[in-house]
């Protein structure tokens, strides 16, 4: 509890400092809007439902394009692991691919998909793929060889060996890609939904640029930050901690 | 012969040879240990005779059956656990007897037999090295294998742990009759435990010295017997290591 008081009292903090700048009138009222408008285009973006329906259409680009990049980093992700000609091939080129930061796809699904929903899914897509190949890749590489030799001892071979001993051990590795694959297909979906023709969060902030509304950008970004503190905080951490915890490779 | 090593061979994939043509013999329900210094290759022949490692040259036979890869019929205990940590104690002991019907019972008979009933439903990491081993040692023993094979099972353990496993062992070996081979470096370990010790040297890795050992059982650290023979091996595996230090320090000064 007083770590949480400690957080809101810094919160009031910012605000009250926003609120002193603003009441000087150091910075024109369009760049620097006051709280209280901030507010208030929230709770209108709300109420008349547009905020929601761009959520919505957001949540959906990234279910479908986290879905995929899920499915399709896991599969690449096994083969590398599992084959070492494959991962000599091509396991370079999967570094590189994820260093390239998801903005300049952009273009490249536009000009393929046109200015259609795909267009960002796919974007959204490519921000989590290769993050989550890379990560299964070394959990493939890191099955503790000991408990391969032990579990061989045992009789276990081939397939068993795989489903038996290096998918459970693979876990904890399998779910910090899953974390890092959200945490990188949220940002590629802002990307994606900035360049595109809506609907979706990242439009809505393109669309108050446009038209100078200060207040609904920055009410905009509120949104953004919150859900993704929440969403990385209430689920995927924990979802992480949980399964590190199981696996024994955190102190309780 | 139950367990057969004919002419056994290994050298590593870089030429390196650990040992050429070593024979050895052991007998149903003896318990053995395989004694010597480090790179003797002991820990070597034991992963062959597992199954983990390959036969360069000669053959091994168990139950005039020869050894081409890992099986069940050879129980292994490692120096680390080498337990499953997504899977309970209980279920850690069910691992080799997959969907075998009364897996449950029978994990449940080894476990009370290595006193770990009450940590069936515990995590691995919730126990003791010393407890992760005794379920170890349970898992081996519950796909009732010809022969279990011990790699310096306790050697990562404190002198006290080492006591009291050793007296489980022990009874464990009384109680199940298994043919043991154990790996260790230990000579008092050795002789403390064994119908026999295969003392083996180094560079090039071979059996020196096979002895017998008739004293009856618990036997006492401070036994005049078991001191007199402790000398004995002792001296016969002073030379293996200075063997190996003059080596080292050569290779030092160069």
């Amino acid at each position: 509890m007083k770590v949480f008081s400690k957080r809101v009292l810094f919160l009031l903090a910012v605000m009250g400092i926003w609120q002193l700048v603003y009441v000087s009138n150091v910075f024109p009222e369009i760049a620097f809007p006051s709280l209280v408008t901030v507010f208030q285009s929230l709770y209108n973006g709300f109420a008349d439902g547009d905020l929601l329906k761009a959520l919505g259409a957001s949540f959906k680009h990234l279910l479908v394009g986290l879905s995929l990049a899920l499915l399709i980093g896991t599969a690449v992700g096994v083969l590398l692991g599992k084959s070492r000609q494959a991962d000599e091939t091509a396991g370079m080129y999967l570094i590189a691919l994820q260093s390239i930061p998801s903005i300049v796809w952009v273009p490249l699904s536009i000009l393929i998909f046109g200015f259609t929903e795909f267009a960002v899914v796919f974007v959204v897509a490519l921000g989590g793929t290769f993050v989550m190949a890379l990560n299964v890749r070394s959990a493939i590489h890191n099955v503790p060889p000991q408990l391969v030799r032990a579990a061989r001892t045992m009789g276990t071979n081939g397939l068993q060996l795989f489903y038996r001993v290096e998918i459970p051990s693979s876990v904890p590795y399998f779910m910090s890609g899953v974390r890092l694959a959200w945490a990188f297909s949220w940002r590629a979906l802002m990307a994606g939904e900035f360049l595109s023709n809506g609907p979706g969060l990242g439009y809505s902030l393109r669309f108050a640029q446009d038209y100078a509304k200060m207040d609904q950008v920055i009410g905009i970004i509120i949104i953004i930050g919150v859900i993704g503190a929440v969403v990385d905080q209430l689920v995927f951490s924990k979802l992480e901690r949980n399964v590190m915890r199981r696996w024994g490779l955190l102190k309780s | 012969m139950f367990l057969q090593v004919k002419g056994v061979g290994k050298a590593f994939d870089n030429d390196f040879e650990v040992f050429s043509d070593l024979d050895l013999s052991i007998q149903e329900n003896q318990f053995v240990s395989l004694l010597g210094p480090s790179g003797c290759g002991k820990s070597t022949l034991l992963s062959m005779v597992a199954g983990l490692e390959s036969v360069t040259e000669g053959t091994i036979e168990l139950d005039q059956q020869q050894i081409t890869k890992a099986g069940p019929d050879r129980g292994m205990v490692f120096q680390q656990p080498s337990l499953f940590p997504w899977l309970n104690v209980k279920e850690n002991v069910m691992f080799p007897l997959k969907k075998k019907k009364g897996a449950e019972e029978l994990a449940e008979h080894f476990l009370k037999m290595v006193h770990l009933s009450r940590f069936q439903e515990s995590y691995t990491h919730e126990l003791s090295g010393g407890m992760q081993q005794r379920v170890a040692i349970a898992r081996a023993l519950a796909m009732d294998p010809k022969v279990l094979l011990m790699d310096e099972p306790f050697g990562a353990l404190d002198e006290q742990t080492r006591h009291i496993l050793h007296e489980e062992l022990m009874k464990i070996w009384q109680e199940t009759q298994k043919t043991i081979l154990f790996v260790t470096h230990s000579i008092q370990e050795a002789i403390k435990l064994s119908d026999r010790v295969v003392v083996m040297g180094t560079r090039p890795g071979r059996i020196i010295a096979d002895f017998n050992i008739d004293l009856p059982r618990p036997r006492q650290r401070d036994d005049e017997e078991v001191i007199a023979l402790e000398k004995k091996v002792m001296n016969l595996l002073e030379g293996e290591i200075n063997k190996v230090l003059k080596e080292e320090l050569s290779h030092e000064s160069v």
